[in-house]
């Protein structure tokens, strides 16, 4: 067995800098694209190109939303003039629910118990959840905590669209928290249905069956989000306004593309 | 034994049998009458010792076509057997009952689109829960919209499990869907008697997405983007799989250097899962230590992913005709030397468990699944190899130019949960392998071939990190998706699960769990 204990004490401190500094490494986040002043020309064909919609055109500014945006790179990979790319995972935005919430409760002050519910994920999401364990993350040092219990549980972290299924054990789930209770939703599929709505089987994104505090876009978010978002919820860190700024399309608009 | 050989035992012993050859493509189809499709399914899997892949059923205009996918475990070699029957009339003969790798295709065809399999010992209530939706409810007809939601019936409150296990003190033990920590949703009846689980019955789909009825009248670029996303811990294989279907459709030869990236991101992924694979069999043992190790490559594989290609789950690369992005070859030749690395401490991580007697403990005979059993339920990819069976479809069915790789399909025998360790351990070497040799001789040339969708239909295999999976494409006259058929390697390992998680200690369950490395997202679909 002591081999085990030398291993670990060789192998040092492998712990991201974030939220101390900010994390640099390469590889550790997809990135999203950027919307803002581009020509018209070059705009519409990238809104072309968007087949999920993410893309618009709206008073000569190019808007992506990020809650339907689901990576497929499309935008910039095969396109004459590709859209700009923003690095950076500072995406976790809050709803205004939580500020109204926030008057009232600062009751978990800095440790938080989070209870994961897949509700039909890919599995990318998921295991990027995982991996806020593993030691590059290791997300106990700032007092986050995941349970399986709800009745232990702070916050419900969501991932994936919500399929029919999953309904009823993500209310029971969401029943059995006690109050106050925070809710993150993770992923484009939580926020929008992502490519899988609207369909029979999962037709609304999540806010509409629950009331949602912080949403974290991207497919899936790198960790580095997923942690940002409950930074957030912990009060340990402002955040983003990526999507407040983003004008969200109406779904019936999408259906027609 | 060729194509044409056994074409020609067929009709010898079938007169009745319509066979087409199309030797370019090593496919013979079979267009067989209702009442021999159990028999020469028989003499087709039992005698000519071909797999079963999977049944495709489509709803054509006037009639139903059933296609019975079977391939060669020892040369490329496809057969289709083919029956059709009017759309009034959907009744067939199960044959399950001698190839129990069918079992679930079966079901799965009864509850989604209503069809009877006379002799099918227990259909209904598999993908469409009955506790929520309604009786023939049939999703995958086309007479049904997909996009409107549908009422659901009231749940019964009274219903209980039917127990099997009638031993004096047995009870049922439910879990799921949601349980335990990080974990995707599924539900497990445990008939036990105290400590010892006699049998696990595990119930699926609550993921269930409807993947094959949603991609129906998409286009085949909206398409792709479901076929990466719809189980993303493998979305490049399945993505391959699925533009390789595009471009059997279409007729399409692929760039050669195109053919080398995409083996060479292939292999990555399967690094990459394998690590994970071998990170959650760690966590469930407990040894904290280990589970740290495995934990820190897997990240750094994720991180190399990002950075060679831009996402760590690898999105948005695989197109029909070749890749979306181009790379340079010092690029991937410094990707190779990081898994290189990466590799070498996953090694000395290997060697440091095998010494671990109270982690080899836990595993061994644990969760077994013997030779005869893996060939029964057909199982796939490392778990059929753990037991006894050599099955790859990157040997047996080359896509991509694997052909040109040398490799070897690890090969364990005993079928328990150190097996398939060992078996994970093997491949990741043999994948870092491959990602040098494909480095090694990097083609020139460009990327992408222009592709035109053309109407027609066609198969794409991979194998996929968890083993062969199969992506059936017909683009209707608009060049439209008209039909989308996903059998993945979880489908038919879960299938085959309840064999592992027999008479076993309750504390073993997720050790057996982990060992299996199933992927709930990649069954449900
Ligand atoms: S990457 Fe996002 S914004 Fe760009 S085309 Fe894809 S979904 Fe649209």
């Amino acid at each position: 067995m002591s081999q085990w204990v030398r291993k670990g004490l060789a192998t040092g401190i492998k712990t991201t800098c974030y939220p101390g500094r900010e994390e640099t490494a390469p590889g550790v986040s997809p990135g999203l694209p950027l919307g803002g002043d581009y020509p018209e020309k070059q705009a519409s064909e990238l809104v072309k190109r968007c087949t999920v919609g993410a893309l618009s055109f709206q008073n000569h500014k190019l808007v992506v939303d990020y809650r339907r945006c689901v990576h497929c790179y499309r935008c910039i990979r095969g396109v004459t003039l590709p859209i700009a790319w923003q690095q950076g995972y500072e995406w976790a935005t809050d709803t205004n629910i939580i500020e109204t919430r926030k008057k009232f409760v600062r009751a978990f002050d800095r440790s938080l118990n989070i209870i994961v519910v897949d509700t039909g994920d890919c599995g990318a999401c998921l295991n990027e959840v995982r991996q806020l364990n593993n030691p590059y993350y290791n997300m106990h040092r700032l007092g986050f905590f995941i349970t399986p219990t709800p009745r232990e549980a702070d916050v419900l972290l969501i991932v994936g669209p919500l399929t029919d299924h999953m309904r009823e054990p993500l209310r029971k789930v969401y029943d059995a928290i006690p109050m106050p209770k925070w809710v993150i939703a993770v992923g484009a599929c939580a926020l929008s249905g992502g490519v899988f709505s609207p369909s029979f089987v999962c037709d609304e994104n999540i806010s509409e069956f629950l009331p949602v505090d912080v949403e974290v876009p991207g497919q899936p978010p790198p960790p580095l989000a997923i942690l940002h978002a409950l930074l957030v919820v912990a009060g340990l860190k402002p955040p983003a306004s990526l999507i407040t700024q983003s004008v969200s399309l109406k779904h019936e608009e999408v259906k027609k593309q | 034994m060729t194509l044409d050989n056994i074409q020609e035992i067929a009709i010898r012993h079938w007169p009745d049998i319509k066979p087409r050859l199309d030797l370019s493509h090593s496919l013979c189809e079979m267009e067989c009458e209702l009442e021999d499709i159990p028999d020469v399914c028989k003499w087709l899997s039992l005698e000519m010792h071909y797999v079963f892949a999977g049944l495709i059923v489509e709803e054509g205009s006037s009639d139903w076509e059933l296609r019975y996918v079977f391939y060669s475990d020892h040369e490329p070699g496809w057969i289709y057997i083919l029956t059709h029957q009017p759309l009034s009339d959907p009744a067939f003969p199960s044959i399950s009952g001698f190839l129990h790798a069918a079992d679930w295709h079966e079901r799965e065809a009864e509850d989604l689109f209503g069809l009877y399999f006379a002799g099918h010992p227990r259909l209904g209530d598999f993908v469409l829960h009955n506790e929520r939706w309604q009786e023939k409810l049939r999703p995958m007809l086309h007479s049904f919209d997909g996009k409107k939601s549908v009422e659901h019936r009231m749940p019964d409150l009274e219903w209980k499990p039917n127990l099997i296990v009638k031993a004096p003190g047995a009870f049922g033990m439910t879990i799921g869907p949601k349980f335990s920590g990080v974990t995707e949703p599924v539900h497990f009846l445990l008939e036990t008697v105290g400590e010892d689980v006699i049998r696990t019955i595990p119930r699926l789909f609550y993921k269930y997405r409807a993947i094959e009825k949603i991609a129906e009248r998409l286009t085949t670029e909206s398409t792709l983007l479901l076929a990466e996303r719809f189980a993303a811990t493998t979305a490049f294989a399945h993505s391959l799989a699925f533009v390789q279907s595009i471009e059997n459709i279409c007729g399409i030869k692929v760039p050669e250097r195109a053919q080398v990236l995409r083996v060479l991101l292939a292999e990555l992924e399967r690094l990459r899962h394998h690590v994970g694979a071998v990170q959650e069999i760690c966590e469930s043992t407990a040894l904290a230590v280990a589970t740290s190790q495995a934990a820190i490559m897997e990240e750094e594989l994720l991180r190399l992913s990002g950075w060679f290609t831009g996402h760590r789950y690898l999105f948005g690369l695989a197109v029909p005709g070749g890749l979306n992005k181009e790379f340079d070859d010092s690029v991937c030749h410094e990707a190779v030397q990081q898994a290189k690395a990466i590799l070498k401490r996953f090694d000395r991580l290997e060697e440091m468990l095998r010494v671990s007697s109270s982690f080899l403990d836990r595993l061994e005979e644990v969760g077994i699944v013997n030779q005869l059993e893996a060939m029964k339920h057909g199982l796939v990819g490392p778990v059929a190899r753990a037991s006894g069976i050599t099955r790859d479809l990157r040997k047996v069915q080359p896509y991509s130019g694997y052909e040109a790789y040398t490799f070897e399909v690890p090969c364990e025998q005993e079928g328990d949960g150190y097996a398939r360790l060992r078996v994970l351990f093997e491949e990741a070497r043999q994948s870092v392998k491959i990602m040098e040799q494909a480095t090694a001789s990097l083609p020139g040339g460009p990327v992408f071939s222009e592709v035109r969708i053309k109407p027609g239909s066609a198969l794409g295999w991979v194998e996929a990190p968890r083993g062969a999976a199969f992506h059936w494409l017909r683009i209707g006259e608009d060049g439209r998706v008209s039909r989308y058929r996903l059998i993945t390697p979880s489908f038919v390992n879960w299938h085959g699960f309840h064999v592992a998680a027999e008479n076993f200690a309750f504390q073993d369950f997720p050790i057996i769990l982990a060992t299996f490395d199933l992927s709930v997202a990649e069954n449900d679909r």
